[in-house]
């Protein structure tokens, strides 16, 4: 099927755009706390929660039982790979708030922008996939 | 999907500061008001800011659970002329302090900053996000 070939050729850095946006979302959190007590920073694992998205996708998180060698492998589909993230870590603490608050401004912005390069260097790259396709597509 | 939500979470907290802001300029207007609506000097207010759950789980906005009224003794001034002074010709002054207030003003305004660039950061992703594919 080419359309699975096409979805999976995307799917990889479909992944990858879905937890860069995720953890944005949790960096902005941090960053909109940056005053609240007792608020602890959080962020997660990138490349582990990338890893077991990948694994997902692969079909690897998704073994089915066959009684007859005509049935198929099991697929597993995007909505399996499109759960939550997991459970995001606490950053760890450098230098402490009285307040309790962990959020360093300088780590969160750090990563705030390295995350949105990253980001839109997957979306360079899925575009890029997609001139492939199309030049591959129209054979011109 | 989830970059949308960095919307509510920053306008949260772009909310919450500017009260922030709003408790500082009414403590700075007053801080020469010694007397209010109950006849007593200004009490300087603070904002207590909490973390709100919003429609991602692992992600927190931000809003002002309450503002609070500092209860320290206000400063007390020598001025047998006011029209306040006690017997001894002293008057009780707000406990606003000056200095306190401009550095919670800077805080709060930088706070607002980092959120409306973080904001602007999320719409320019989401506007890069439209044109996938367009060449």
């Amino acid at each position: 099927m080419i359309l699975n070939k096409l979805d999976s050729a995307l799917g990889f850095h479909q992944d990858a755009l879905r937890i860069r946006a995720q953890r944005q979302e949790v960096i902005a959190a941090n960053i909109a706390n940056a005053d609240t007590p007792h608020y602890k920073a959080r962020d997660f694992d990138f490349k582990a929660t990338m890893q077991q998205a990948t694994k997902q996708a692969s079909g690897g998180g998704l073994s089915t039982i066959k009684t007859s060698d005509n049935h198929l492998d099991g697929v597993a589909t995007n909505n399996a790979s499109s759960a939550g993230p997991g459970e995001p870590l606490f950053r760890p603490v450098i230098q402490g708030n009285l307040d309790g608050n962990t959020v360093d401004m300088d780590v969160e912005r750090n990563a705030f922008t390295d995350n949105a390069i990253r980001y839109e260097a997957s979306l360079l790259m899925i575009n890029g996939q997609i001139k492939k396709m199309l030049t591959a597509i129209q054979g011109q | 999907m989830s970059l949308f939500n960095v919307f509510n979470i920053s306008g949260s907290a772009m909310s919450a500061q500017s009260q922030r802001l709003n408790t500082v300029a009414s403590n700075l207007a007053n801080a020469d008001s010694a007397t209010s609506a109950n006849g007593k000097p200004y009490k300087a207010k603070q904002v207590v800011f909490s973390a709100i759950p919003t429609q991602s789980p692992t992600a927190q906005g931000v809003k002002v659970q309450e503002v609070i009224e500092d209860n320290s003794p206000g400063k007390v001034i020598y001025d047998p002329k006011h029209p306040l002074a006690d017997d001894k010709g002293y008057v009780t002054m707000p406990n606003v302090n000056v200095t306190e207030e401009m550095v919670n003003m800077i805080s709060a305004s930088r706070a607002y900053q980092n959120n409306v660039e973080t904001m602007n950061a999320a719409k320019s992703m989401l506007l890069k996000t439209l044109t996938i594919g367009q060449g």
